[in-house]
């Protein structure tokens, strides 16, 4: 089952290798993994997306929770959570009615066209993954000269918080 | 006053009371060397390779509960202790490994003698640190000891640039840590006792399975007061021995591929089985779906990560094995006469007739030694009270089955990551700390060599070990495998050319004997035992065809051992 996982963790050289390196060496699926310091300047908090049984989600984090470096963490799968990640995508948007089309769908998305050349597009779009991936699939007709995700970031609703 | 970093590295070892620093100098190494000079308080132990001097930092550190520290330069000087490194970590053990580095402007320069110490020793520490400044050297050094000693123990590194032991700080040692990212609990969750007793009271057919952690806990006093309230049979890990006495009636002796018959047959068919200090490691589960099928687990441990990660856990308790234990014990005391004494006694029948198999019986000869005579004798001449050292093999199994260990922290062994060479630097450390106390390293032909340099450091510390080489000529436990599953193609488990040990002691300064007719076995043992204050360095050879029985094969389970040939007849005429 897909996860996702917000960790406070001492913002300190090689805190994030120490997180990916435990992935690696145990074996754990990482599907993303974003990382940056917060509001308190050494802490950093970071996002894992992840999948596995429930044995496995219960180990990860009992590994996590083990680093050194680690504060704190949680499982936002576990409540109610919004989820987001900004998506840009570059595609060719050369004729009239191809710069139409995309603009049409960007607005369809809520998306915005952030950048534009003669012959390209530049997209931003933000949302769950769901929702970005189904952009995509929106853009099957277009070219797509490529695609960056920042990988996903969540937050508890309501009073739910991670804070140190 | 304004000291250099190589000087607080050294008042920092002195306040934190180390007496041994086990290392070997080089380049980057060489200010921290040179403040070493000038002291006497920390006594710096000269190794002649790297790896030695983390396993007799370990070694130190298993016999003493204290850590032991380690130090070496940059480069080679680090790549060469990392399996000393992960043989700690497997194993829990404490141990602070300073390691020089090349000067700051030139990290990442590929610099000579330049690795990147905190990535290549990552996975195996607890965890590592870089100094970036003076300033933060002697808190980082506080915390690197705190971090090793508490909780779950294990080896920290801390990588110290050049420079740095070059430059001027103000020195103070802080005198406590505090760290919001790592708080270790130890006391268990009065509900979850409350309910690991409940379960306990209810046993039919108890076990009490304890671990390594409860001997790095100093759990023993507590845990045998337990054991013998309760009256339910115990059983051990490799990493536990010694923690319950050999000799204590609850005792059926070790668990697991080379554990007693009746230890494993309770495990498999036990209904409540109580887990202290143990992390169900593959060489004591066999087969997981085949485990304890009826067993309802309480299992205490100080790592949460080890509760629940192979087998399910009705009752986890994260804390410290003694903390919790003298929990439970309060709680047991006034309802001891919960326990159903009817169906606990009917269980101790049956574990009787298991016992009466005799798994570990063997047959001795008049022409060859066999090895398990050697360790029992050992144990003999000893009280079972030595410090015993081993290297990792059948002689490792001889020794964990056969010397019967009467105390916790005699034990010394490399049970998780099972590292050849781990048994001479070992004994060094213990020596060490113990100079009066026997302290026996006992190895086989193999392993004695892949560490066998230290014989010139136990020379010039003057370590009166002894050493029982078990000498079959074979890496045993690799013929073993080999002729049980691998169609007897012993491939390249032949120790040809081997040297002649006697005279390889004798060189390094030591006396050597060797023994080969069981006749003059003891005679041999008492001559080299007499000598207290000499490494003696005995070769003994063993007939090499004895395996280690009994023994659980790959994909069985508890139930399922194999035992040493003639006693399958034993056990149909004892169970009929």
């Amino acid at each position: 089952m897909r996860r996702i996982i917000s960790v406070l963790l001492e913002n300190e050289a090689g805190a994030l290798s120490r997180v990916a390196g435990l992935f690696s060496a145990r074996g754990y699926n990482i599907e993303s993994l974003t990382v940056a310091p917060t509001d308190d300047p050494s802490l950093s908090r970071m996002t894992i997306v992840t999948s596995g049984t429930d044995n496995i989600i219960e180990q990860i984090t009992k590994q996590l929770n083990k680093l050194v470096d680690v504060v704190k963490l949680i499982d936002l799968t576990e409540g109610q959570h919004i989820e987001r990640e900004l998506m840009l995508v570059k595609v060719v948007a050369a004729g009239n009615e191809q710069r139409e089309e995309v603009k049409r769908l960007v607005d369809i998305f809520r998306g915005r066209i952030i950048d534009v050349t003669e012959s390209t597009y530049t997209l931003e779009m933000t949302g769950n993954g769901d929702k970005v991936d189904a952009f995509v699939q929106a853009l099957s007709q277009v070219e797509i000269i490529e695609v960056v995700r920042s990988g996903v970031s969540g937050i508890g609703r309501g009073k739910r918080a991670l804070s140190a | 006053m304004q000291l250099t970093g190589a000087d607080i590295v050294v008042r920092c070892l002195q306040d934190e009371g180390i007496e041994f620093l086990f290392g070997y100098p080089g380049g980057a190494a060489l200010h921290i060397y040179d403040a070493l000079y000038k002291q006497d308080q920390v006594k710096h132990i000269l190794v002649r390779h790297e790896q030695g001097a983390t396993h007799a930092a370990d070694g130190y550190a298993r016999a003493t509960g204290k850590p032991g520290v380690v130090l070496v330069t940059s480069g080679p000087g680090v790549t060469n202790t990392i399996t000393g490194i992960a043989t700690a970590y497997m194993d829990s053990i404490p141990m602070v490994v300073l390691t020089a580095q090349v000067p700051s402007h030139l990290i990442g320069d590929d610099a000579f003698q330049e690795v990147d110490t905190v990535g290549i020793t990552r996975p195996c520490v607890k965890h590592n640190f870089l100094v970036g400044d003076v300033d933060s050297l002697a808190d980082t050094l506080k915390k690197a000891f705190y971090i090793a000693s508490s909780g779950r123990p294990g080896p920290v590194v801390v990588d110290i640039p050049k420079d740095i032991t070059a430059n001027l700080a103000e020195y103070a040692y802080p005198e406590s840590v505090d760290m919001r990212s790592y708080q270790p609990r130890t006391r268990g969750h009065s509900k979850q006792v409350k309910r690991g007793v409940d379960l306990l009271l209810s046993a039919k057919k108890p076990i009490v399975y304890t671990g390594g952690g409860a001997v790095l806990g100093d759990a023993e006093d507590v845990l045998q007061k337990m054991v013998n309230m309760l009256g339910y049979p115990s059983t051990s890990t490799l990493m536990g021995l010694g923690a319950i006495p050999a000799s204590n009636e609850t005792f059926l002796g070790m668990l697991g591929m080379h554990g007693t018959y009746e230890s494993n047959m309770a495990m498999h068919d036990c209904d409540v089985m109580f887990a202290v200090g143990a992390r169900f490691d593959d060489r004591v589960t066999g087969e997981l779906s085949k485990f304890s099928p009826n067993a309802r687990i309480v299992q205490i441990d100080i790592d949460p990560s080890s509760i629940g990660k192979n087998v399910g856990v009705e009752v986890p308790i994260v804390g410290d094995c003694k903390e919790v234990l003298e929990q439970m014990v309060q709680l047991l005391e006034p309802r001891i006469d919960e326990i159903d004494r009817g169906e606990v006694n009917k269980w101790w029948e049956q574990i009787n007739r298991w016992k009466s198999i005799d798994s570990l019986a063997y047959k001795t000869n008049d022409e060859k030694i066999v090895p398990q005579l050697v360790v029992e004798r050992l144990g003999e001449i000893t009280n079972g009270e030595a410090y015993v050292c081993s290297d990792v093999g059948q002689h490792q199994m001889w020794a964990a089955q056969y010397y019967a260990f009467e105390k916790p922290r005699r034990w010394i062994n490399s049970g998780g990551l099972g590292t050849m060479g781990f048994g001479l630097p070992s004994a060094m450390g213990v020596q060490l700390a113990y100079p009066d106390s026997t302290v026996i390293c006992i190895t086989g032909d193999a392993s004695i060599q892949m560490c066998i340099q230290e014989l010139s450091c136990c020379l010039q510390y003057g370590l009166p070990i002894k050493v029982i080489n078990l000498n079959n000529q074979y890496m045993g436990m690799v013929r073993q495998w080999q002729e049980f599953f691998y169609d007897r193609r012993y491939s390249h488990s032949y120790m040809d050319a081997l040297p002649d040990f006697v005279k390889l002691a004798e060189s390094y300064g030591h006396i050597g004997m060797r023994v080969q007719e069981p006749s003059k076995l003891d005679a041999t043992l008492e001559e080299a035992f007499a000598l207290t204050d000499r490494l003696v360095f005995v070769d003994v050879i063993t007939d090499p065809t004895v395996n280690v029985y009994p023994m659980i094969a790959g994909g069985k389970g508890h139930n399922e051992m194999h035992l040493a040939p003639g006693q399958e007849e034993v056990k149909e005429r004892e169970l009929a």
